[in-house]
């Protein structure tokens, strides 16, 4: 008589509690059910960047209902994405796959996971350190405390002179006045 | 200038950003071509950063705090108009998010101690610019765009999340807009491909060939220039074209002050800090003396 256990080779993906909890926790946190992904790849073939990433969209949500959490948190196109939207008014399901990628990124800096793009990071962190000293973006401050970090000089120098010739880099920032209140905000979403 | 007999009409105003550094040519040009349209834009007192593509990727709650923030200093009385795509997303899905949650209401009521206004009208320029009749502001001293080929560059703009696919969208206003002033515009494929944003600083490789691949295609498409509406895209457009034929790209408040003939003197000064001179092009065309 024939059983009912399913067949399991070496490379069988076994979904166990622990699993559909990684599942779960990104459903919850970024508000998106991806569960209603056809894996029709209309995010993937539209996605300007797709070639960049190693993970297209689609197959990152199958990692998260594979509940192969590593490999998720640490793809590089989860990084990749700039959230330009072009892939969530592809989806037919209208999957808001730019939030589900903002929450992949949160938990990989909670969960200390390798940063498949670490550069990406640092410019994301330089920003917001300018918008915390100043409430606004200061370009040419962003541009070099990225590069501090990066310790890379040299990149770009010629594009920054032009822009600098230009009168498009400004060397004072300009600033929001009450800078008490937007450190306020900044204290109580980075306190640890 | 304005009629007389009309009066001025007072705006909330947020630049953003790009607008008010590296994009000045284009918060100049605004500012001028509304006063001339009959609106007063009074700059949002103390606004700050919307929280751009960097808050949202790395913290949303900061990224929600950052947006919040500027609606809270928003005068109840007057519309609030956003001239940059991405500021505008960020703004509006933050008000969309409050007006359906009571308890994040109370909360920065109590943070700013002032009432949340569930009504504030937070308006790309955009949506005023589709209302009028551009043309009845041009009597006298207008241009028009007579000979000018261009092609429409939104990048992301026309792409919002799918809880906003409910909201206003801008699809072919500038094509609509521009035609009415005598320009023709020219059928492209990249009209809504991303510009690339910020990757243009941490992968530039990445955005460089995309740019090309943009570029490449207004010149095929036979404009004479790229016309768009977001800070951001102009200057990766401008920045990572390593073509050696390349193309001007004006912003659209820049050409919409051109063609109702606004701001002789200051064109000088906006054009001159294009990275890609637009001059020779509308000296060519008898656009620009």
């Amino acid at each position: 008589m024939k059983t009912n256990s399913p067949v399991v080779s070496k490379t069988t993906i076994m979904i166990d509690k622990a699993k559909t909890r990684f599942a779960d926790e990104v459903k919850e946190r970024s508000g998106v059910n991806f569960n209603l992904c056809w894996h029709c790849q209309s995010c993937a073939g539209g996605c300007p960047f797709v070639h960049a990433m190693d993970y297209p969209p689609n197959r990152v949500i199958r990692l998260i209902q594979l509940g192969l959490k590593k490999q998720a948190l640490e793809s590089s196109g989860i990084w990749i994405c700039v959230g330009c939207n072009t892939c969530s008014i592809q989806c037919p399901n209208a999957i808001d796959i730019p939030a589900v990628n903002d929450t992949l990124r949160q938990m990989a800096i909670e969960e200390s996971s390798v940063i498949a793009e670490p550069n990406i990071l640092h410019f994301h962190q330089s920003v917001l350190q300018s918008i915390e000293r100043y409430g606004r973006t200061h370009k040419l401050e962003v541009m070099l405390r990225y590069k501090l970090k990066k310790q890379d000089w040299f990149t770009d120098i010629a594009v920054g002179l032009k822009m600098f010739i230009k009168r498009k880099l400004d060397l004072r920032p300009s600033k929001s006045t009450d800078i008490k209140d937007i450190r306020r905000l900044f204290a109580r979403r980075t306190e640890v | 200038m304005m009629q007389n007999n009309q009066q001025m009409v007072d705006l909330s105003y947020y630049p953003g950003c790009s607008l008010a550094t590296t994009a000045r040519e284009n918060n100049s040009s605004l500012i001028h071509l509304f006063k001339h349209l009959g609106f007063n834009l009074i700059e949002l007192e103390d606004w700050n950063c919307c929280g751009s593509s960097s808050a949202h990727s790395i913290n949303s709650e900061l990224a929600f705090d950052l947006a919040c923030r500027n609606l809270f200093l928003a005068p109840p009385d007057r519309p609030l108009l956003v001239a940059c795509p991405s500021c505008i997303l960020r703004l509006r899905h933050a008000h969309l998010y409050l007006k359906n949650d009571l308890g994040a209401q109370e909360h920065y009521e109590k943070t700013w101690v002032r009432p949340f206004n569930p009504d504030l009208e937070i308006i790309h320029f955009f949506e005023f610019l589709d209302k009028m009749d551009l043309l009845a502001f041009s009597k006298g001293h207008a241009r028009g765009l007579e000979g000018l080929r261009f092609v429409p560059y939104y990048g992301c703009m026309l792409a919002r999340p799918p809880v906003m696919r409910h909201e206003k969208n801008y699809h072919g206003l500038m094509e609509k807009i521009l035609s009415s002033l005598g320009a023709t515009p020219e059928k492209w494929s990249f009209s809504s491909r991303c510009c690339g944003t910020f990757l243009t600083v941490a992968r530039p490789n990445v955005v460089g060939p995309m740019v090309n691949e943009i570029i490449a295609g207004a010149k095929a498409a036979g404009a004479d220039c790229i016309v768009t509406a977001c800070a951001m895209c102009h200057m990766n457009l401008e920045v990572r074209c390593t073509l050696r034929q390349k193309i001007p790209v004006l912003h659209f408040s820049e050409i919409l002050s051109l063609a109702l003939g606004l701001g002789q003197s200051e064109h000088r000064g906006w054009f001159s800090r294009h990275l890609i001179d637009p001059r020779p092009v509308l000296r060519s065309l008898n656009l620009f003396r």
